[in-house]
């Protein structure tokens, strides 16, 4: 008895919660469905929203530039990243280390300053064009996410693999494409999902370091007073909520069942 | 040989190169989009029309000023006192539960982390005006902060709970302990680590939040990102914006140290850690 009580409260304290994250989204999406303009007020349902967003310039434009400037800056990032793990790993130690810290700034800093920092680069430099600035900026703060994510994987990696590739008789670029590229694969793979997702969701560096190119996020902040199509929500919150459980779901599957085979093993503990 | 292979690369035209080369691209990127700018930030924070002056700092640091940052760290105690107390509970109750369920129902809790701050915020802003009269005022702009910072504060102590060994519990309870000392004695101490990381990942980013107060506060409540942008943006003084950006670095460091020690103290006693 006082065990099924302890479960309905933890289950209606955890519902809350969820109910509390998920709730604001989750309304929008609704009422983008709805005729009326205001919200809280239903009169039918309709498809006007999203039609209205796919003949609004300003908004798949931003679409356009968010996805667009999240595939390439992720995309270099991972390439330029992985490269440079390689040879930091490759370093001796001190070296290693210095550029270990100076590589945290970017995640250190809060946004803001990054932002401004960037800002003041392009402006003392002269770089004008706010697409190529978006660019910049963004691979500049997915490069870290990725070379640390890549790092654990070398360091667990043993050389040793490396060296058997050579005396096996790979030449030094086979050994690295056909060895030490696919042992850190998973590492590579999350870095450029990271790197992918925190492009997407960028809004205070792109913000002051962009000009007049907008991403959806400034896109968003610029019309926040006038209103936002609801629709835009959907458009936004249904991809990455699919894309996120999809990865996720993936991993928790593979761990049980990596679980279930030990168990049959009779490896576990 | 064997030196070559551990150290260095042959092309194929046998020419000997370092594996540590494949560094440099990233090291000429990061000298020129990383240090070069943060040194632009501190050149026009202690320059003054091209003379080393200190007047930028003092002008930074006006009692006016200086009341915005204290009203920002109010702001970011209250958001991380709100998360740890809404986050443990999620946190422990998804660590007691079976390990499948716990783990698929904990990237639902994550997985806002990784969705547009700038959309949910403007749903909150949406849904307040529509249904409450809350919006513009204090307790809107705090609700935004609570809303956006929580998953980050549930994931490092669920990481550290589920990692908490159950026959801790099951020998605080043999020895006596009854669930409430279990929980005070062996489960909080224990997921310190957790707690701490939660509280960095918390306390630091919603200190220097930036449009969160704009959306709901509707510029009734000036935090110190509000103040740097309009020191950069509106009044274009970027002499006095660097000087407010490097005290806001200055003070964010400082934090940051504390917690790393506060960190370092608590996971010598044992416990995992996420960073």
């Amino acid at each position: 008895m006082v065990n099924r009580l302890k479960k309905f409260f933890s289950g209606t304290y955890l519902g809350l919660m969820l109910v509390f994250l998920y709730a604001p989204i989750l309304i929008l999406i609704v009422y983008s469905f709805n005729q009326s303009k205001t919200l809280g007020n239903w009169t039918g349902f309709t498809f006007d929203w999203y039609v209205q967003l796919f003949r609004t310039p300003e908004i798949t434009d931003a679409l356009a530039v968010t996805l667009s400037v999240a595939a390439i800056s992720s995309i270099v990032a991972t390439v330029l990243g992985t490269v440079a793990a390689i040879g930091l790993h490759a370093m001796k130690r001190r070296d290693r280390l210095l550029l270990e810290n100076i590589s945290q700034l970017p995640m250190v800093n809060p946004d803001l300053v990054t932002g401004i920092s960037l800002m003041l680069l392009f402006l003392f430099v002269g770089v004008r064009n706010g697409y190529v600035r978006l660019l910049i900026a963004h691979i500049t703060f997915n490069l870290p996410y990725v070379i640390f994510s890549v790092l654990p994987k070398l360091r667990q990696s043993s050389d040793m693999l490396y060296e058997a590739a050579l005396d096996l008789g790979c030449t030094p670029m086979q050994a690295i494409q056909k060895v030490v590229i696919p042992d850190i694969m998973p590492g590579i793979v999350s870095g450029l999902i990271m790197a992918f997702t925190l492009s997407l969701d960028d809004f205070v560096i792109s913000f002051f370091a962009g000009n007049g190119v907008d991403n959806l996020s400034m896109y968003i902040y610029a019309s926040a007073r006038r209103g936002v199509n609801p629709a835009l929500s959907t458009i936004i919150f249904v991809p990455v909520v699919t894309l996120l459980l999809i990865v996720n779901l993936k991993s928790i599957r593979e761990e049980r069942n990596a679980e279930l085979q030990l168990k049959k093993v009779g490896m576990k503990r | 040989m064997k030196q070559t292979n551990a150290q260095g690369l042959k092309t194929a035209k046998g020419i000997h190169i370092r594996r540590s080369v494949f560094a440099y691209p990233y090291v000429v990127w990061m000298a020129v989009f990383i240090v070069a700018p943060m040194l632009l930030i501190l050149y026009y924070a202690f320059t003054s029309d091209g003379g080393f002056t200190l007047e930028n700092i003092v002008q930074a640091a006006s009692w006016d000023n200086l009341r915005v940052l204290a009203d920002s760290v109010r702001f970011a105690v209250y958001t991380t006192l709100l998360c740890l107390l809404l986050g443990f509970p999620v946190a422990y109750l998804l660590s007691q539960m079976k390990k499948t369920t716990a783990a698929l129902l904990s990237v639902f809790f994550i997985v806002p982390m990784w969705m547009n701050f700038l959309l949910r915020t403007y749903a909150w802003k949406v849904l307040l005006g529509a249904f409450t009269n809350m919006l513009y005022t204090e307790s809107a702009v705090l609700l935004g902060m609570v809303y956006n910072f929580l998953p980050f504060m549930i994931l490092p102590i669920y990481t550290t709970l589920i990692k908490l060994d159950k026959s801790y519990l099951e020998a605080a309870a043999d020895l006596g302990a009854n669930p409430t000392k279990t929980f005070l004695k062996v489960v909080l101490p224990l997921s310190m680590p957790g707690i701490i990381s939660g509280i960095t990942m918390v306390f630091i980013p919603s200190t220097t939040t930036f449009a969160i107060s704009q959306l709901l506060g509707g510029g009734k409540t000036m935090l110190y990102g509000d103040l740097i942008y309009m020191k950069f943006i509106t009044e274009q003084s970027w002499n006095t914006g660097s000087a407010l950006s490097i005290i806001l670095l200055v003070f964010v460091l400082v934090s940051m140290t504390f917690m790393k020690k506060a960190e370092r103290k608590t996971s010598d006693e044992g416990g995992g850690r996420l960073w």
